[in-house]
């Protein structure tokens, strides 16, 4: 029963992802809606922990086995990239290595600084 | 063998989740980050389904239904964050300035790069999500009319390679903040990613799974505005 319930409830808010993202005009997927909309209703009490607890750790466990069947479409989509995978895999070095310093570097800046100012507060 | 099997709506099935519970053996074993388990079973499934000569539709026939429960397992997301939502309240400045950051720099460099490259909008769109967590950059490939299959390989090379870089860069750059090391680790390489900041320590890894979170967030309101500028 617990299960049944907590299946319920969680695809209900899908539901009403997908009904958003039909009826919205912006290119947002209709799991983010739906992850919205479920991340509020916990904050706000509407829904508690324990009614979406378990299954929500199921699927987000199982989730990379998601992943395996539009990943292994790419046997077919791949003959007709050849020219293209060098530059998607040079793409793909070199955005990962500045997203990494940018977010590195700007987030200790911030944390670095409000620690100071923290301090001289106290002084 | 396609007649026999496309009739089969587990053979799909069946093969996938197999295959992942090999690959997760043999990366435990193999403490490889390139041993990815998401990267391996792929490729054994494609090795078998090349070797057995079947076609990718029948596969999907079946596989398909797997891929029916990634809206509400991305759904479900909200409930790790929920759990870090005390650590998000005390640190949002730090959090948002830097995960922004993270994400406009991401468009501006995928920008100049796929226009220097000249791609065809629909690699474009399939890369722009790169950076996300799979389920969401599916979503966001789909919307902008992407490859879906070129998305999830180039999200999966992105996550193994940051999992692979970050310590060596977080020492090259004197990044030392738990906090810091953890967004950098998920804004730039999501769940993958996220493994690595689990094993930097607890504050790395709870950072590093609540910005997989807001960066899918921003890239989705982000993402389209990139489009209209680069197509």
């Amino acid at each position: 029963m617990k299960y049944l319930i907590q299946f319920a409830i969680i695809g209900g808010i899908t539901f009403l992802g997908e009904v958003l993202n039909l009826l919205l005009p912006f290119s947002v997927p209709a799991s983010v809606y739906g992850l919205v909309l479920l991340f509020l209703a916990l904050v706000s009490g509407l829904i508690k922990l324990e009614q979406v607890e378990e299954t929500a750790d199921f699927f987000v466990n199982i989730m990379p086995v998601l992943f395996i069947a539009p990943a292994v479409s790419m046997m077919d989509v791949l003959p007709g990239l050849k020219g293209s995978i060098v530059a998607i895999l040079i793409i793909t070095i070199v955005t990962t290595v500045v997203v990494m310093a940018v977010t590195g570097l700007v987030s200790q800046a911030i944390i670095r600084h409000g620690k100071k100012k923290g301090n001289k507060g106290n002084e | 063998m396609n007649e026999l099997l496309s009739e089969s709506i587990y053979f799909g099935i069946v093969i996938s989740l197999v295959f992942y519970w090999i690959a997760m053996v043999i990366s435990k074993k193999v403490k490889i980050t390139l041993c990815n388990p998401l990267l391996l079973s792929v490729l054994l499934v494609i090795l078998v389904l090349v070797v057995f000569d079947i076609d990718y539709e029948t596969y999907n026939y079946g596989a398909q239904y797997l891929t029916y429960f990634l809206t509400p397992a991305t759904v479900c997301l909200a409930v790790p964050l929920y759990r870090q939502f005390k650590i998000l309240k005390k640190n949002v400045a730090a959090i948002m300035l830097s995960i922004g950051a993270g994400c406009i720099s991401h468009a501006i460099v995928m920008g100049v790069m796929t226009l220097a490259f000249q791609m065809s909008p629909e690699l474009k769109a399939a890369l722009i999500p790169k950076s996300l967590t799979t389920a969401i950059a599916i979503g966001v490939s789909q919307e902008l009319g992407g490859i879906t299959s070129v998305t999830v390989i180039s999200v999966v090379i992105t996550g193994i390679l940051g999992a692979t870089i970050a310590e060596k860069l977080f020492q090259l750059l004197k990044i030392k903040e738990p906090i810091a090391q953890g967004l950098a680790c998920g804004t730039a390489s999501h769940a993958i990613g996220t493994s690595k900041a689990m094993e930097l320590g607890e504050i790395q890894g709870a950072m590093s799974s609540l910005a997989i979170v807001v960066t899918g967030i921003l890239t989705v309101v982000l993402a389209p505005f990139i489009m209209e500028i680069i197509r």
